[in-house]
């Protein structure tokens, strides 16, 4: 639906359309994908609008054909993007891994679900883990992406496919059912590509050029060990040029919340009523999950009494917060597996750390 | 030809496929990889493709694909070539795509994608080779192993009782409906490469005239893993083998059936 008020184009769509709407902004006209609650409105919208515009979408016969779908479709030179859940992504690890050793980008969207196993449809974020420290094997990483509203859903997909194509390696987008089916207006801001169009590594057919070939095999003296010190020198510099997050109300925070996604947004609201209540909260909100923004959560737990870490989990990203910094001590951590923490029960968790720390500068025990 | 030969010979009649690199391969003695390899070149070449074409290798000796036949080449996971070349072809319509894969790649770990990729008619050719085992890892037993055969992991001979059977997927993939072309040949008589010749030149006809997927099967040895010298293995592909897979067309589509 779209929504015209103030000279504003706005659009009112669930999370996971805003990402096609963002796929296909972003030139994306090839998606592969297979079904899985909760994410089935993405490959259902990309069926309905990329063939019109000259576009393919093919459903595979699981997700391990799916990525080396879009393999193949990298490899041609094309953006591509497939989407799935937790048990899905995991088929993928394998794919994702060689497409990471053959260096192919691709956008890989999860709007993941209760785990391990089956799990359950419940939104969580337990594939944290997974998705920044990369399931597959040999050693990789990926730019990994959590939007936390409609907007970012939109935004951050087309982000993604700059990522990947500027690396020449996979980015994922990571979301949950909860950011997936929500519905709210978002501004469709106009894709502004960073990167080169020309992909010369492409294997198009090797008319006017010598063959070349998309690998990742190396069993040559030395050669695996050179590519992998290639590929970490690409991690390096995606941590030196790629963080992103937000500060949210940072100034004269005691009390710092970090949580990423739709953790963060429900977070936004408890810090909106803490603040209105006086207490000084703030939340550094990740948007790169990887790379990590551990400068600034150093930085920021370093001026804090207290860091809060809120996940849909019970502790993941939480591992990342302490790696960022030595102020273990004033690391807490509020969870809850398979189900989202309602504002209220974040906003007792800031009164009752707020009563602590003021406890404590009072010396009373 | 160079030098004295020119003068010697009035006229050329043999030569090194265009598509084929110069190089020495790292297959063994007496294996077959160099004979499918070489009449994939010569289609390649007759078809003029060369610079059309984009290449899909699978994991196992077939890898090194790549270094040999001159053209564009996507490696692919363990079975997963038919679904590398999906994902090019539809990319690419107009390129000529096609997987080069061993029997372990194709009929064990990758069965689904080929399976899948023959049944939506995608429109990519499969060369398919068949020697009864894993050669890379060292010759365990593969889903193409004969009954009784010893190897690696079946030291004690393949027992159907245990292990199963050898699958046939020539015979398989021609039942789908999305098949246009299926065919076993075999290497090991000059008789047997001219008509393995014709019939990679009929499944590459297959894939330019968009009739849908096409596969063809080679019977191969591996003496190395076999524990036998060339020529025993050769009698083995023209015996046993040829028993138990016989060799032939098993699908040839007429008229594409979109028509």
């Amino acid at each position: 639906m779209t929504i015209a008020a103030g000279g504003i184009h706005r659009e009112l769509m669930k999370g996971n359309e805003a990402v096609c709407v963002g796929a296909i902004s972003a030139g994306c006209r090839f998606y592969y994908g297979y079904p899985i609650t909760p994410q089935n409105d993405i490959p259902e919208y990309m069926s309905a609008h990329l063939p019109p515009i000259g576009g393919m979408f093919l459903q595979a016969e699981s997700e391990i054909a799916t990525i080396n779908f879009l393999l193949g479709t990298s490899a041609s030179g094309k953006r591509v993007m497939t989407s799935s859940s937790g048990p899905g992504i995991s088929l993928m690890q394998e794919g994702l891994s060689y497409m990471a050793g053959s260096e192919l980008p691709a956008v890989i969207v999860n709007i993941s679900r209760s785990g391990p196993g089956l799990g359950g449809i419940a939104p969580s974020q337990g594939d944290y883990f997974q998705a920044v420290k990369c399931g597959g094997h040999g050693g990789y990483k990926m730019p990994v992406l959590a939007p936390h509203s409609v907007q970012e859903m939109y935004s951050l997909t087309m982000l993604a496919f700059d990522l990947a194509d500027k690396y020449r390696n996979p980015a994922m987008v990571l979301g949950d059912a909860i950011i997936g089916q929500m519905k709210e207006p978002f501004v469709p801001t106009p894709y502004v590509s960073t990167v080169p169009a020309e992909k010369p590594w492409a294997l198009t057919g090797c008319a006017g050029r010598p063959r070349q070939h998309v690998k990742s095999l190396y069993l040559g003296e030395n050669e695996i060990e050179a590519h992998n010190w290639k590929l970490h020198r690409k991690y390096r510099r995606m941590e030196e040029e790629e963080v992103r997050f937000e500060p949210y109300h940072m100034d004269g925070a005691g009390i710092v919340i970090v949580a990423f996604g739709t953790a963060a947004r429900v977070s936004k609201t408890a810090i909106q009523w803490a603040r209105r209540d006086g207490y000084p909260v703030g939340m550094l909100r990740p948007i790169t999950l990887f790379p990590f923004p551990s400068r600034a959560m150093d930085e920021a737990a370093a001026r804090a009494e207290v860091v809060l870490v809120i996940e849909m989990n019970t502790g993941q990203m939480l591992e990342d917060v302490r790696m960022s910094t030595r102020h273990h001590d004033k690391i807490r951590f509020l969870g809850k597996p398979c189900a989202m923490l309602t504002p209220e029960e974040i906003h007792q968790e800031i009164r009752r750390l707020a009563g602590e720390t003021a406890r404590k500068t009072r010396g009373v025990r | 030809m160079k030098g004295k030969a020119k003068e010697t010979f009035p006229r050329q009649v043999f030569q090194r496929p265009d598509s084929l690199v110069d190089v020495r391969t790292h297959f063994c003695p007496g294996c077959h990889h160099g004979i499918a390899h070489r009449i994939l070149a010569e289609t390649i070449d007759h078809f003029h493709l060369r610079e059309n074409t984009i290449g899909v290798a699978c994991v196992g000796c077939s890898v090194f694909l790549y270094d040999y036949i001159d053209v564009d080449v996507a490696e692919a996971p363990h079975g997963r070539a038919p679904a590398v070349a999906t994902g090019v072809k539809r990319a690419q319509p107009d390129r000529f795509v096609f997987t080069y894969q061993g029997d372990g790649d194709l009929a064990a770990i990758g069965t689904s994608e080929v399976i899948h990729a023959a049944n939506r008619g995608e429109n990519i050719t499969v060369l398919f080779v068949n020697n009864t085992t894993y050669g890379m890892t060292g010759g365990q037993m593969a889903p193409t192993t004969m009954l009784g055969q010893k190897t690696a992991t079946s030291p004690y001979g393949r027992e159907f009782r245990n292990d199963g059977y050898p699958i046939r997927m020539a015979e398989l993939i021609a039942t789908l409906e999305g098949t246009a072309y299926s065919a076993r040949v075999a290497t090991s008589t000059p008789a047997q490469i001219r008509r393995a010749k014709e019939a990679v030149k009929t499944a590459f006809g297959m894939q330019i005239r968009e009739m849908g997927f096409s596969l063809v099967e080679f019977l191969s040895t591996c003496p190395t893993n076999w524990g036998m010298k060339p020529l025993d293995a050769q009698k083995r592909v023209l015996g046993e083998m040829s028993e138990y897979f016989p060799l032939g067309v098993y699908k040839e589509r007429k008229q594409a059936d979109f028509v």
